[in-house]
């Protein structure tokens, strides 16, 4: 198991170091003056030079790329263009938002989606489990923006049973940060929904068919027992990687999201630096989402080899 | 010998009558026993005829401001009602079906290509292998969306940046698939064979393992279109894509996104627009994974 855990550690790094040179390259060969495209049209000669000079664009490439480097291994992710606040500051201060809606949605998405992929495998093949599949289908096909706009416009202007948009800390009060983010959650958690859902109907169908089933139901077991104790935990595996993979798809989801309902979080901060050409920003919000997803990843990935010793090899 | 063409041209008459006919029972045969995938191909090519006849289906410019109809409720002159410019939303939906399926399209048809040109190297020869998995590995940490941005906003959002940036987001996936498919399929002893009679490399992987590929990278293509058409529509509605004036769907919702209370319409025609054809390219995949690979059939 350790070696295995040492393996898959070492295996992220260069998977980071591609991310990070990913995201060097995209200023530095995008076309055009990155240093004139961030100070603006309008901008004087000397500002764009003073752009230049504070990110470095001047050095000869090798430099750049050694002190991008060593910056990131410092922490240091520069400082903003328009704010001059660290970036990596920013980026704390914003994602707490992102997060937290992060990790409510997924909540809701797997506490929801794993009894329906049950239940569809279940009663395979009747109208339950048809309906189920076509909802699936349904979810990863509706732009997560349009449903969170009727939700706003059903619940919020029509019903007036949820706020249309804000955000309260959870610390703060949880009781409101749930009542606002609820909306935006279900929203965004839609699309993960109707992947775990299919992935629980599959591998249960699978199981399902399998000896040990049989025997469990043989030797009188309720069907509760068998569905839950000895099917679901057997296909927990690959829902499992689902749920991880889902994190992406989340993490985008929420990008939008965020815009939707007003909810000022990584999302929000991206848009707002795109909009104003603060590039420090947008390398930054790229680089630690992209690490937190290769991190969850890991986690997924030696949660698997603990519940299942093959996967060790 | 005259005698003996008439024959052949007869027979291949006939053969080429029976593959029609037996195309034709094959149709019946499909929307019998995958209603799905005849459903979706339905509904995309219904968009796409909506798109080629896009200037039949309406009578205003998509792009023709009428301040003195802002905000028009749907009715008889605008069926989908106007938004916060008097536009019609009417004729930018059907106009819109233009852009969206021409960057769904595009976008499957490019990262298919760059796929194939990446994966097949890639699966054939085991050192390029690590290097560019680990390349792929790394894009595909990045959650497309952010990338996308961040690459369309870049290079500038023009269609054909934002079909750029959508294939570098969407390609890794599909080189994946390739390179799995070749990793099994060198091994295999028809491979072996040809590669024993001295067929050189290049035209191994084009004749022998290129085809072998293709029902797993056509399915994912489907996959790829879809999420193209979804996400160009994100970038557009967050204003990180195409240019405002170009009439996309995620552009047309964008115009009505400060209005929800009270011209929810601005927003809902597009939406559901958009909705039914990423259903029904999903629905065309998911009929073409089950009927050109039962193997994946039983996963998802």
């Amino acid at each position: 198991m350790t070696g295995y855990v040492i393996r898959r550690i070492l295996a992220t790094i260069p998977v980071l170091l591609v991310v990070s040179l990913v995201v060097f390259a995209l200023i530095r060969f995008s076309p055009g003056d990155p240093a004139a495209l961030i100070a603006g049209h309008e901008a004087l000669d000397w500002e764009v030079e003073a752009i230049r000079e504070q990110l470095g664009l001047n050095r000869p490439l090798p430099v750049q790329l050694g002190i991008w480097f060593r910056d990131i291994l410092r922490g240091d992710l520069g400082t903003s263009i328009v704010s001059k606040h660290p970036v990596l500051e920013l980026i704390l201060q914003w994602s707490v938002p992102t997060l937290s809606l992060a990790l409510l949605t997924e909540v809701i998405a797997v506490s929801l989606a794993i009894p329906l992929g049950v239940l569809a495998a279940w009663k395979a093949n009747t109208w339950i489990d048809r309906s189920v599949m076509v909802f699936a289908t349904l979810g990863f096909s509706i732009p997560v923006f349009w449903l969170g706009f009727l939700m706003i416009f059903l619940f919020a202007v029509q019903l007036g049973i949820f706020p249309a948009a804000g955000y309260v800390a959870p610390t703060e009060d949880f009781g409101a940060f749930l009542h606002r983010m609820i909306m935006p959650a279900v929203a965004t958690g839609v699309v993960l929904m109707a992947l775990i859902a299919r992935m629980t109907r599959a591998t249960v169908l699978e199981t399902l068919n399998e000896d040990y089933v049989r025997t469990a139901r043989a030797k009188g077991l309720t069907e509760n027992a068998v569905l839950i104790r000895h099917a679901l935990r057997n296909a927990a595996l690959p829902i499992l990687t689902v749920i991880g993979l889902g994190v992406a798809g989340v993490l985008s989801g929420v990008v939008i999201t965020e815009s939707v309902f007003a909810i000022p979080g990584l999302g929000r901060l991206l848009i707002n630096s795109i909009l104003a050409r603060d590039y420090p920003i947008i390398q930054g919000v790229i680089l630690i989402v992209s690490a937190v997803y290769v991190f969850i990843n890991l986690l997924v990935d030696l949660s698997y080899a603990y519940f299942d010793p093959r996967v060790r090899y | 010998m005259a005698r003996d063409r008439e024959a052949a041209a007869l027979v291949e008459l006939r053969s080429r009558k029976e593959r029609l006919s037996q195309v034709a029972r094959n149709v019946v045969y499909q929307s019998r026993r995958n209603p799905t995938m005849v459903g979706g191909i339905v509904i995309v090519l219904l968009m796409a005829l909506t798109a080629v006849a896009a200037p039949l289906l309406t009578s205003v410019d998509p792009t023709y401001v009428d301040p003195f109809v802002r905000f028009t409720e749907p009715g008889a002159e605008f069926w989908f009602g106007t938004d916060n410019l008097g536009r019609d939303v009417y004729s930018r939906t059907i106009y819109g079906t233009r852009i969206s399926l021409t960057v769904g399209f595009t976008v499957a048809l490019f990262s298919l290509f760059t796929a194939v040109c990446i994966g097949l190297p890639s699966g054939y020869y085991r050192k390029l292998d690590a290097v560019i998995m680990r390349v792929m590995d790394g894009l595909m940490s990045i959650p497309s969306i952010l990338l996308a941005i961040a690459l369309a906003a870049l290079l500038g959002g023009s269609m054909q940046n934002v079909i750029i940036a959508l294939t570098v987001v969407e390609t890794p996936r599909s080189v994946r698939v390739v390179r799995s498919s070749v990793l099994s399929l060198r091994e295999q002893m028809f491979v072996d064979a040809a590669r024993a009679t001295g067929v050189p490399p290049l035209r191994i992987l084009i004749r022998y393992i290129l085809p072998n590929t293709m029902a797993p990278l056509i399915i994912n293509a489907t996959f790829i279109c879809a999420a193209a058409i979804l996400t160009e529509a994100g970038l557009s509605f967050l204003g990180a894509g195409l240019p405002e004036e170009v009439p996309s769907w995620g552009n047309v919702m964008a115009a009505g996104r400060n209005y929800i209370s009270s011209a929810v319409w601005v927003i809902f025609f597009p939406g559901l627009f958009l909705t039914i054809t990423v259903l029904g390219v999903n629905l065309a995949g998911d009929g073409l994974r089950d009927s050109l690979d039962p193997k994946l059939r039983r996963r998802m």
